[in-house]
């Protein structure tokens, strides 16, 4: 990876952009965010949807144009499709703040309210694309579900 | 229909994929506030959206791809029913819930085996958004299968309107692995598949779970044709005029 002190300064300020849906998370965490470059004096941010119709994609885009102008910065944001988006890709950190968040990270039976593994699939559907509806037997409440995607 | 130039094969082959998707999603949405369950229609917008972003995808390529003359909206809201190429299956309406995952579940079954084949096109954006498709329609079908199962292996009543469902769906299945023309154009080019080599496939995937479900693969031979060359049912035009409205009576209206 090419780096310099100035990339390094850019790529800081693009990281800490956040998911609109999941705040908790940075575009970094979810695996989203793919390269950060210069094209002369441009910043070029290449990001990667989750599923293809994610609405949340669009925000994202503009979240990350706004976070650099602040620092002065022009940028491009650019939307890359290959590799196809894994949840393989989110970091062990980013599924503990989804567990802190409230949110069962992916491939995990834990309920992120009480640590119990009793739980199971209310619904292979939830509150956005990327999201099921799972539910704890023993402290019986219902819980988002970061579906497992490869 | 004209036959496209050599260099027009590959936007009028996407056009017709980007077509199904939307079509279908548009189909689906009607459902919303209609479901048996709020996790149901949680399950069928997703759906919905899922296809709608894949829509996206292909129609922004196809006007890059014509050099920009149209853009992706005016490719979806401002075409004539004549000129939109989706097959027969996804303009089908739904009076019950049955009808609903009937239709989704022979596309889902279509596109398991659709984009994983469309992932090693030649053609690289093709076969990134394919990549990207086939993992979300594995999800989708494992979904609507799970309800034909359900719905076969359930009540006598909901067996029987499964199976009717899937009777009345039937004759427009066929197209879905017909190759025409642009088809064989398109997989000699090496950017398409040619659906007559899925079609095996696709017929074992449904009928695994038809069985499952102890319902019937329907056995009427008549199979409807013509989406592909823009003949379509009755539906489609009443569908276009919901879903064109705004762009109709506002023209360039913006959100």
């Amino acid at each position: 990876m090419v780096t310099s002190p100035r990339l390094d300064a850019v790529r800081a300020i693009v990281s800490e952009v956040r998911d609109p849906e999941l705040p908790s998370l940075t575009i970094q965490d979810l695996g989203v965010l793919r390269e950060v470059r210069f094209e002369g004096e441009t910043v070029v941010v290449s990001i990667t949807p989750t599923y293809s119709g994610c609405p949340a994609l669009g925000v994202i885009a503009e979240d990350i144009t706004a976070a650099l102008r602040s620092h002065s910065f022009e940028s491009r944001v650019e939307t890359v499709l290959s590799p196809a988006w894994t949840t393989d890709w989110m970091s062990e950190a980013a599924r503990a703040k989804l567990m802190d968040a409230g949110v069962g990270a992916p491939g995990s039976r834990t309920c992120p309210n009480c640590d119990s593994d009793q739980t199971r699939s209310l619904s292979e559907y939830g509150s956005t694309a990327c999201q099921a509806l799972h539910v704890c037997e023993s402290c019986s409440e219902t819980f988002p579900y970061f579906k497992t995607h490869r | 229909m004209t036959a496209p130039t050599a260099a027009g094969v590959l936007p009028t082959y996407v056009l017709r994929l980007a077509d199904d998707l939307l079509i279908n999603a548009q189909r689906l949405s009607e459902f919303i506030t209609r479901g048996p369950e709020l996790e149901e229609e949680l399950a069928i917008a997703n759906t919905a959206l899922d296809n709608l972003g894949v829509a996206q995808q292909l129609y922004e390529y196809v006007s890059e791809l014509e050099g920009g003359a149209r853009t992706a909206d005016e490719i979806a809201f401002l075409r004539a029913e004549r000129e939109f190429t989706n097959c027969l299956l996804v303009e089908q309406p739904h009076a019950d819930f049955a009808d609903v995952m009937g239709r989704q579940f022979f596309l889902d079954a279509w596109h398991c085996e659709l984009w994983p084949a469309l992932e090693s096109s030649g053609d690289a954006t093709l076969a990134a958004v394919a990549a990207k498709a086939a993992k979300e329609a594995r999800y989708h079908f494992r979904h609507s299968a799970g309800w034909v199962i359900r719905l076969g292996d359930g009540t006598v009543e909901s067996a029987k309107r499964m199976q009717r469902a899937l009777n009345t769906l039937w004759k427009f299945t066929g197209e879905l692995t017909t190759a025409d023309e642009l088809d064989r154009r398109a997989a000699a080019q090496g950017s398409g598949v040619d659906p007559s080599d899925l079609q095996a496939a696709w017929q074992d995937r449904v009928g695994e779970m038809l069985d499952e479900a102890q319902l019937t693969v329907p056995a009427d031979r008549y199979q409807a044709t013509g989406g592909r060359s823009g003949r379509h049912t009755e539906h489609l035009g009443h569908l276009l005029a919901e879903m064109q409205f705004m762009q109709r009576a506002y023209p360039g209206m913006e959100w």
